[in-house]
């Protein structure tokens, strides 16, 4: 069936914020499909609340609504654009959200616009538990397999209770309906248990629904991946079967493609099954997942449950088997059928197969709990990972310990370098089988140290339920690496055996008391290389077109020769706090600008979420771990191949970064900004002497290798002081002390920190205005790409704060300045393509807080906000194009630059996305929302317009929901922030809100004019008769927004208590008064109604138009 | 696992090394890649597979070790195996040997360790050829090997039918109530074949590749079968013969795989051989009649030369291609307009593979209800 003629014009929604369960592959599925729509002639009409998006470029759509993914901004778009679709599967869970809302309104049916891709009714199908059950029953019915969990709907927590007992008693899952990712969902072992997570369950389903189910605990889990067209063909893209058992949530699993341990029968019911769900539930035209658990003992299949669009394990399987998922999604919603589109590897084969595997590919989750100390780091049905590593290798061993190693964190890979099998080094093997029994991240070292302590497999699996044969391939490693431990010497024979099995370089050197660098030494003189092979769809039946590679200890290399310059850009590796897909944008706008200048790009990255991991990005895909070893290996094959013009390693943050002088002293030429001029920006001694020469200030700070040094340099400096390990990054243990006893306790606290590590003890800036610069620089000339000035006072991070460009109180003279000292360092450090500035402003003294000479998060942010590709001229500049070069081409504007932006330029305000709601404690308690110099944000929205008060209600609406404008607001503040309150306050009380506040902010705010009506405190419990705390009250729903800084030590609690509440109920919680200063602004301009939207193609045309003028 | 040092070397002189798996000593056959990721064991006793040197794609073989329903028929017919990653240890609930131990019973020559993605890319461009599998004692140097392979008989002209068919008939009851009788002629038929008559009320009387017409009529069948089989369908004189004789008295007729073979030929059609062949569970059929695609088992290495998208004119009426490869445009299926007889190329019973065929045998049983009003 050809394409449908009646439509020319799509709606596409994106995923928004990157969040816990909703990450960058919807970024992925969502430029896809745009690419996709685009290409077939179709106008596309993005909104997406996202800047750090490859989507929201403006090049992706024809109208880019970067705007807040809310029923109602939707709806404005709609009414302005009139699309005769929308596409909602491809944003993940907010995208279908919002599809659903639209047409129960009856905007959609208002305006004309179809739902393609999947109808509201396959939606509820597949998401309301009940109904997908009714479908599980008639699957069943057809195909003679498949059931469901036994399970009971719940509405109530009486509904609760009386469902245990059905179900035959604890425990029980318990899964709030319609919520991402498993949001709230958890085990209960008891009574208590269900309490607390049924409750929350119930609060946080849009339907207050929870379903209570039979436990299936250890059961083995799968997952298929299908496709379906117009004509009812249907294929099975990918099997995934996860590592981890029954009970562990799939993002936080282990997982591996194809399954490994199902019989064809076994499979073939899986199929079945899953090809009967999908025309039930009625998927029309597009992907879907289903997740199965199987019984071990038996093979009893239980349908877990389906998501009738594209998700994380649909990247996933893209990714695993080189089948572009969105890609051919898309193509089928409007209108063609699987037999139509061109398989694009082998590109003379149809989309209408299932792809074949050669290889194996296995995913690992990454976590962030060192971020979060109070969480609970068991793994349960809810995700709590924040990104993920995939490994491709031909066999699982390899797969497997490449993704270990991918996973970039230390303790990540299986350590054999502590004493061979050592039973007292390496503890009890029933402590640690026992141990390992509780999924938890790296629960996989656990059970390798149980195996060296002498676990026997039986005991392995009985303790863990993982399927034998994946305990058997550890016993593989465990026994392989014994084998290179018992070896008089290192023959070419183990040492391709032990390649074969993924070993790094660094594991055998490790294992053989060898430097890393002298095991590859050893390992080249004996000849023993990867080879390259492809992942092509088709098990090598067909010739592959697309050069999408992985290493493995092989005989045969795929890598062809070419004849164009290449430039390796590395990636940025699984997406974590500090490091998410911002980077991975700038890598991907390097691949574009490098080919339209005529390189041959060749991209490296481990992460199967991201666009740069697609292999429509580059030239050339190696899909690899970010290691010195495995990136000096694709450089050495690359340059066997053809010219290599270098490699940038300042789009991908700090992995890339990491590896720079290495990979020079190894000889590889490295792109723009020397790897000596990154450390020298990074050693603060060195860094310190680049500031004096310029004569720019920075705070106070010194190095302490003793507490009582800490107390001395602290005193010299001055209190309040910032404190910090000497030996991390992305602020990682920073705290702002006020005093003494404060430091003793951060000391005595990270104990270990002053005898292993020195602190670092700088001046903290109070009441400084932070600001963020970033910039270009060719040798010769600046190209000031944008200022932003943080709405947060300076020692929130960066990462965390929400700041607003051009900077919304900054004058001529201060743009001036900046731009002068940007100029200055980036010429002291040497830099050659981009580097990030932070500033902060107290008194009129301009501090150097630090700088950092590559791409920084707010590259995209500033490049949307600015209308300029900054990354792709960042990469042009490390390869030795110049500014002016670059301002003639039409890359950067002719004139002028981020810091002379015209004064009717947009307003655009960034403002940081917090998991908080995802992290519970041990007790199942919320954790703290305070924000601090430790960054701890998982993504980031934007909301731009013409003034700063629209543009932050956007961002707020973007990020949290929308700003209230009436209601009741709380308000209860640090003494130091009392004065400052004043001014919002009273905006608030004067657009009619009620103002509820503690005894002394209410003290406060009377005298000064303003009436509020005091609340009990959370410590002082409920009054005699019976008066609700604020904590009660915000529980109950009376409250709309809330106003609580962080007290310093006393009330503390209070604060903690209130700020949980209201991340659970879903209220606005400001925690700055800033904020709060910006808040009313936004509230003021929600109140009069001018509210409105527009794409970035308008706003860019406005600005091109106010530059020339 | 055994370190027993092996090579499998090609008539064309490439030789890849690797470890003995299975049975060590000596095996010749036709190298053929199949790229079915589930499967092995429905795959290691397909008849189809005599005097083949199987290459498994799929890295890691064996993980679900062996048991005793899966089986297609009474033995492993590969003359030889070649895997990567052969399982340590075998896990499935229904397990009750390991695949290694299997095949070393059954005297399979076996290889593992080998780099199957290059030797597969090797047959794909080169083309299916002799090869041999040496190890343990059989080993020696490469000329000696190499001119050991080439005097190793060719596919092509190879009539193997009889030599893996029953030598004595055999009936498949009904499952339930039993419709129709259906006589099968054994060209190399695999388990699931009668089975899935079976399943539909078809009593199946299995019949040896060397039955007569009179044989074939003796049980009174509703309908006639010709199964999958080995060898060269150029070769299948007696089949084609048979099949004659069958579609002379216009008995529904149904035929899979080297059965759509011999209906091409019967029909006057010519057979070639393919380069590489298909041998996978992931192929894309087109019914040409409705428009769909299904996902299908392949085990075929010649294939029926017949126009696509025209009807021609045979001794028997008019014939159509009913089903062609999306991959390569090869005839997949035949269906006879003027006859109640078809067949296809692909294996409809799967065992292994996807299940999206299986209303092919109802298209049969409706054939020979149809015959009955």
């Amino acid at each position: 069936m050809p394409k449908r003629s009646d439509i020319r014009s799509v709606l596409v929604i994106g995923s928004g914020p990157i969040v816990i369960g909703q990450a960058a592959e919807f970024d992925y599925s969502g430029t896809q499909a745009c690419r996709v729509l685009k290409a077939e002639g179709l106008r596309v009409i993005l909104v997406n609340s996202n800047p750090a998006t490859i989507m929201t470029d403006p090049e992706m759509a024809d109208a880019t609504y970067v705007e807040p993914i809310t029923p109602e901004f939707v709806e404005r778009i709609i009414a302005k654009e009139r699309p005769d679709a929308l596409l909602p599967t491809l944003g993940g869970q907010t995208a279908l959200n919002t599809a659903v809302a639209l047409h129960e309104s009856g905007v959609l049916a208002a305006h004309g616009v179809e739902l393609i891709g999947a109808d509201v009714d396959a939606i509820r199908k597949g998401e309301d538990r009940d109904r997908f059950k009714d479908v599980v029953t008639a699957v069943r019915a057809a195909t003679g397999h498949g059931e469901s969990a036994r399970s009971v709907i719940c509405h109530s927590m009486d509904d609760a209770l009386a469902g245990v007992a059905e179900l035959g008693g604890y425990p029980v899952v318990v899964r709030p309906s319609f919520t991402m990712g498993g949001a709230g969902s958890g085990f209960a072992h008891d009574e208590a248990e269900l309490r607390r997570i049924a409750g929350q369950g119930l609060e946080l389903s849009p339907t207050t629904e929870v379903l209570l189910e039979e436990s299936i605990l250890g059961w083995k889990e799968y997952e298929l991946e299908l496709m379906r067209d117009r004509n009812d063909n249907v294929v099975v893209v990918c099997s995934i079967e996860n590592l981890d058992p029954m009970g562990v949530h799939t993002g936080d699993s282990i997982t591996v493609a194809p399954a490994m341990t199902l019989t064809d029968r076994e499979y073939q019911i899986l199929r079945d099954i899953g090809i009967a769900v999908i025309r039930e539930v009625g998927v029309d035209t597009g992907g879907c997942n289903i997740q199965f658990a199987v019984n071990p003992e038996d093979g009893r299949v239980v349908v877990i449950e389906m998501n009738p669009r594209v998700s994380r394990s649909s990247a996933l399987a893209s990714k695993a088997t080189g089948f572009p998922i969105a890609k051919i999604a898309a193509r089928l919603a409007i209108g063609y059928s699987l037999d139509e589109i061109p398989n694009d590897i082998t590109e003379r084969t149809p989309a209408s197969f299932e792809p074949t595997l050669d290889y194996v590919v296995v995913k690992v989750p990454r976590f962030a709990f060192e971020k979060f100390p109070a969480a609970d780091a068991t793994l349960t049905t809810t995700m709590k990972s924040v990104g993920e590593a995939m490994a491709i290798g031909r066999n699982f061993t390899e797969a497997l310990n490449k993704a270990l190693r991918s996973v970039e964190k230390s303790g990540s890979q299986f350590d054999f370098g502590s004493g061979p099998g050592d039973p007292r080094e390496l503890g009890d093997r029933h402590a640690l089988l026992a141990k390992a029994a509780i999924p938890t991240d790296g629960r996989l070292n656990t059970v390798m140290r149980a195996i060296r302590a002498g676990a026997t497999p039986d005991e392995v699996f009985e303790a863990t339920r993982i399927d034998p044969w994946f305990v058997d391939q550890l016993f593989l490693i465990k026994e392989t690496a014994d084998a290179l431990g018992a070896a008089e010497r290192l023959s070419p024979e183990l040492l391709t055996e032990a390649k074969r099995h993924g070993f790094s370089d660094a594991q055998i050197g490790a294992i053989r008391g060898l430097r890393e660098d002298v095991v590859r030494e050893v390992r080249h003189a004996l000849g023993v290389r990867p080879v390259y092979k492809t992942v092509d769809t088709c098990a090598a039946e067909f010739a592959a077109r697309t050069p999408y590679l992985y290493s493995s200890y092989d005989e045969e290399t795929e890598v062809t020769p070419r004849e164009r310059p290449a430039v390796i850009i590395l990636g940025s590796g699984p997406n974590r706090i500090g490091q998410g897909i911002e980077f991975d944008y700038s890598c991907v706008h390097a691949c574009f600008a490098l080919s339209d200048a005529g390189y041959e790009t060749v991209m490296v990255n481990c992460n199967p979420e991201t666009v740069s991991t697609d292999y429509d990005t580059s030239d050339r895909l190696y899909f690899e771990p970010l290691t010195l070893e495995d990136v000096l290996e694709i450089v050495h094959a690359e340059t066997q191949a053809g010219p290599v013009a270098g490699v940038i390693v300042q789009l991908g943050g700090q992995t890339p970064l990491g590896l720079a002088q290495a990979l020079k002293d190894n000889g590889v030429p490295i792109a723009g900004t020397s790897p000596e001029a990154i450390d020298l920006a990074e050693e603060r001694g060195a860094f310190g002497r680049v500031l004096a020469e310029a004569g720019l200030p920075a705070p106070k700070y010194g190095t302490a290798f003793s507490f009582d040094e800490a107390k001395t340099i602290a005193a010299g400096i001055g209190y309040p002081v910032m404190v910090r390990p000497s030996y991390v990054l992305g602020g990682r243990g920073m705290r702002i002390v006020y005093d003494e006893p404060a430091l003793a306790e951060y000391l005595e606290h990270h104990a270990g920190l002053i005898s292993e590590h020195p602190v670092l003890i700088d001046r903290f800036l109070d009441d400084a205005i932070e600001i963020d610069v970033d910039a270009l620089f060719d040798g010769h000339e600046l190209y000031l790409g944008g200022v932003m000035e943080h709405i947060e006072e300076a020692g929130i991070h960066s990462g965390d704060s929400a700041c607003a460009l051009p900077p919304i109180t900054l004058g001529a003279s201060d743009i001036t300045r900046l731009r002068s000292s940007t100029e200055a360092i980036a010429r002291g450090v040497g830099v050659r393509g981009l580097i990030n500035i932070q500033f902060a402003l107290a008194g009129d003294i301009l501090y150097v807080l630090e700088a950092n000479p590559r791409a920084s998060r707010t590259v995209p942010f500033t490049s949307k906000a600015t209308a300029v590709p900054l990354a792709k001229a960042a990469a042009r500049v490390s390869l030795g194009a110049t500014v002016a070069e670059l301002r003639a081409e039409g890359l950067l504007p002719p004139t002028g630059d981020g810091g002379t932006l015209p004064l009717t330029a947009p307003i655009s305000v960034k403002e940081a996305v917090m998991p908080w709601s995802r992290f519970r404690d041990a007790h199942g308690r919320g954790v703290d929302t305070v924000l601090g110099p430790e960054m701890r944000s998982t993504g980031e929205v934007m909301g731009i317009d013409t003034v700063f008060g629209t543009a932050y209600a956007k961002s707020q609406a973007g990020a949290y929901g929308a700003l209230p404008t009436k209601g009741r607001a709380f308000v209860s503040v640090a003494n130091r922030d009392k004065r400052a309150m004043i001014f919002p306050a009273r905006a608030l009380a004067e657009h009619g809100f009620t103002l509820l506040a503690t005894e002394g902010t209410a003290e406060v705010l009377k005298r000064n004019g303003i009436s509020a009506t005091v609340v009990r405190k959370h410590s002082e419990g409920p009054g005699p008769d019976g008066e609700p705390t604020i904590v009660q009250l915000i529980h109950e729903g009376q409250v709309d927004l809330i106003i609580n800084t962080p007290f310093g030590t006393g009330g503390r609690l209070d604060g903690y208590e209130i700020r949980t509440a209201a991340v659970a109920r879903g209220v606005p919680c400001l925690t700055t008064v800033q904020a709060l200063s910006a808040a009313v602004q936004g509230i003021d301009a929600l109140g009069r109604g001018e509210v409105g939207v527009r794409s970035l193609q308008d706003h860019a045309r406005d600005l091109t138009a106010a530059r020339k003028g | 696992m055994t370190t027993t040092p092996a090579v499998l070397v090609l008539e064309d002189g490439r030789a890849f090394h690797g470890r003995a798996y299975g049975a060590v000593g000596e095996t010749f056959g036709e190298a053929v890649f199949a790229t079915g990721m589930t499967g092995y064991q429905e795959t290691l006793t397909d008849p189809s597979y005599h005097r083949q040197v199987v290459v498994m794609t799929a890295p890691h073989i064996g993980n679900t070790g062996v048991n005793d329903e899966d089986p297609e028929s009474r033995r492993i017919w590969v003359a030889g195996y070649v895997v990567r990653d052969p399982a340590r240890t075998p896990s499935n609930w229904r397990s009750v040997r390991s695949l290694d131990d299997e095949l070393a019973a059954q005297g399979v020559v076996g290889i593992s360790g080998v780099d199957t993605r290059a030797l597969t890319r090797h047959l794909r461009e080169r083309g299916a050829m002799r090869a041999g599998v040496f190890s343990g004692p059989a080993l020696g140097d490469h000329a000696t090997l190499l001119e050991r392979v080439r005097s190793a008989p060719v596919m092509t002209g190879a009539d193997l039918a009889a030599e893996v068919a029953t030598t004595e008939p055999y009936v498949v009851p009904a499952v339930g109530e039993k419709r129709f009788t259906v006589a099968a002629v054994d060209l190399g038929i695999k388990g699931m074949t009668p089975r899935r008559m079976a399943e539909r009320g078809v009593e199946v009387h299995v019949l040896p590749a060397t039955a007569t017409v009179d044989e074939v009529y003796a049980a009174e069948p509703d309908g006639v079968f010709f199964s999958n089989g080995p060898g060269d369908p150029a070769a299948a004189h007696h089949p084609v013969d048979l099949m004659r004789g069958v579609l002379e008295r216009s008995t529904p007729l149904f035929g899979i795989c080297f059965g759509n073979q011999v209906l091409g030929r019967a029909l006057g059609f010519g057979t070639f051989k393919l380069k590489y062949g298909h041998r996978g569970i992931n192929q894309p059929v087109k019914d040409l009649a409705t428009g769909r695609v299904e996902v299908t088992a392949h085990n075929h290495g010649f294939a029926v030369d017949a126009p696509v998208g025209e009807v021609s004119e045979t001794p028997f009426g008019r014939v159509e291609v009913s089903h062609v490869c999306l991959n390569d445009n090869v005839v997949e299926g035949l269906r006879l307009l003027d006859r109640p007889a078809f067949s296809v190329q692909y294996h409809p019973e799967a065992a292994a593979g996807p299940h999206d065929a299986a209303y092919l045998f109802d298209r049969f049983t409706a054939l020979m209800e149809g015959q009955r009003a």
